[in-house]
């Protein structure tokens, strides 16, 4: 059963240096709050895993707690470039940043692989495109019934896989609706999860197309509100548009970025 | 009529325009999202708009601002997950048109979202990456590409081939086993490319209004091949710009 946890007690006791951990939420429900409890924890060495690291993860690269990311596309959503994590790959600032590099349809399959407890997933991608040549986990195989040439992708089973939903219950149960990208799978993909919530509920209402995660397969649940700003949580709060924006001058500058992980990441533990 | 407008507003009217009603379009972020809503407010009311966040037939009543912007889940037919939207409707080929841009395009309709300069290891410029665009390139039954055209982007060969065209040249993708036919247009701010028949290189065959052979040949980084009598692009209409600028208003804070 799900244990409900503060957010520094999960991250604590969930994540360790050296870690492959995935952060996952597609634009909407991104664990931010998470991510930050990270930074202040001093956590190193670790292998980011994400479709779409976005300013969290620039932060944590930033930050200095990075070692590899594995990923298919990295920027600031509407906005441009994430330069904590240029700075990585083209200076190694402030530590070097190894990078696997996939496709969205590759990254998903990987999770749904995990997911399904099987060794890799097969799919008719990446064929004539220059990514196999710089990723050791792409693979071409010959279709076993047709001879068909595709691709094969190893499973991803992260160490600890982090997700941001709308709702638990009291037991651990969780119900996340909206955009819910590859949440589901990084959750079942993992050894270990972590799911922080808006809110703990008596009762968790069903809702169309929600998708319910039992307490059964989640580790601990966190209660944070506002987990997931500035992206935004449906039936919550909407994406704080400027923050990305304002992101992009404070990203650009080592000092300004050190600045802002003083004060910013800081302030946010004294404000629990 | 002396209404303005600027190339930018050309060729985004000029991408929504290749758009045909009914259509089922793979978007992407950026210029092929507002061309797409634009398409859909005009000439296109059923084109039915599926982004990589899993959303499926949105028709969202401002401008996204990502592929995972809320509106899009709010005014979906359906949302499904990452792994669905590019497993059972992307891969099999269920989609008409892919809609992509880009920070490179070479003459064969390739590709390059990833590294510019240097080489992959060591970049000069370290783009976003793939995000979906290969299964995007590969899978569609047709894909428009819509870039603004200059030497910088318009390139005799990729750094990086991030997604395919028509790879060297004709064959290459049937060769590859890739289901979709490949980039049928490019639409740029000066005019329009399309593949030659014969070599699959792309050739000018439309000018955008004012815009002179030379000025595209100039924007090229191969020797451009131009159609026997390029046609000239019909300049925006004033609905069409109204619409445009109105859409183009209503994106949150974006850029």
């Amino acid at each position: 059963m799900a244990r409900i946890l503060q957010l520094d007690e999960a991250i604590a006791e969930l994540v360790h240096d050296g870690d492959s951990i995935a952060l996952e939420g597609f634009t909407h429900l991104i664990p931010v709050a998470a991510g930050h409890e990270i930074i202040r924890q001093g956590r190193k060495d670790l292998t980011l895993i994400r479709m779409t690291p976005d300013i969290v993860y620039d932060q944590l690269i930033g930050a200095g707690c990075a070692r590899k990311l594995v990923f298919s596309w990295g920027g600031n959503p509407g906005v441009g470039s994430l330069h904590r994590f240029r700075d990585a790959i083209q200076n190694s600032w402030p530590v070097p940043l190894e990078i696997e590099e996939h496709s969205h349809a590759g990254m998903a399959n990987r999770y749904a692989a995990g997911a399904a407890g099987l060794p890799f997933a097969v799919l008719r991608g990446y064929r004539g495109t220059d990514l196999p040549a710089q990723t050791d986990t792409i693979k071409p195989i010959e279709c076993p019934f047709t001879g068909e040439q595709l691709t094969a992708v190893p499973a991803l089973n992260p160490d600890v896989g982090i997700i941001h939903a709308q709702q638990a219950d009291r037991a651990g149960n969780v119900q996340m609706w909206g955009i819910t990208g590859v949440q589901k799978e990084t959750v079942l993909a993992s050894k270990r999860s972590l799911v922080t919530v808006e809110e703990v509920v008596d009762e968790l209402t069903p809702r169309p197309g929600s998708v319910v995660l039992p307490q059964w397969v989640v580790t601990a649940v966190a209660e944070v509100p506002g987990g997931a700003r500035p992206s935004y949580a449906q039936g919550y709060y909407d994406r704080d548009n400027a923050y990305y924006q304002q992101w992009d001058p404070i990203s650009r500058d080592r000092g300004k970025f050190a600045q802002w992980l003083e004060t910013e990441v800081q302030r946010e533990r004294s404000a629990r | 009529m002396t209404t303005e407008y600027t190339a930018d507003e050309m060729m985004t009217v000029g991408a929504a325009r290749s758009l045909r009603d009914e259509a089922v379009c793979f978007v992407g972020i950026g210029l092929p999202s507002t061309a797409a809503n634009l398409a859909r407010r005009t000439h296109a009311p059923g084109l039915v708009l599926v982004y990589e966040s899993g959303t499926l037939g949105a028709k969202p009543d401002r401008l996204p601002l990502s592929i995972g912007d809320g509106v899009l889940a709010d005014t979906a037919d359906s949302v499904v997950s990452v792994p669905e939207i590019f497993n059972y409707w992307l891969q099999p080929g269920r989609i008409d048109i892919g809609f992509l841009g880009g920070a490179q395009v070479d003459r064969f309709g390739n590709i390059n979202t990833t590294v510019i300069g240097g080489d992959y290891a060591n970049p000069k410029v370290r783009l976003p990456g793939a995000g979906g665009a290969p299964e995007i390139a590969a899978s569609c039954r047709e894909v428009l590409i819509v870039m603004r055209m200059s030497p910088r982007s318009f390139v005799d060969r990729l750094d990086f081939v991030t997604s395919l065209g028509y790879g060297t040249g004709k064959g290459d993708r049937e060769a590859l086993g890739l289901r979709g036919r490949g980039p049928v247009k490019v639409i740029t701010d000066l005019g329009v490319l399309e593949p030659d028949p014969d070599t699959c290189e792309l050739t000018l065959t439309q000018l955008a209004p004012g815009a002179t052979v030379e000025q595209a040949r100039d924007a090229v980084g191969w020797p451009l091949e131009v159609a026997d009598s390029p046609g000239e692009l019909e300049p925006p209409t004033e609905t069409e710009l109204a619409v445009l600028r109105e859409l183009k208003a209503t994106v949150g804070g974006a850029k």
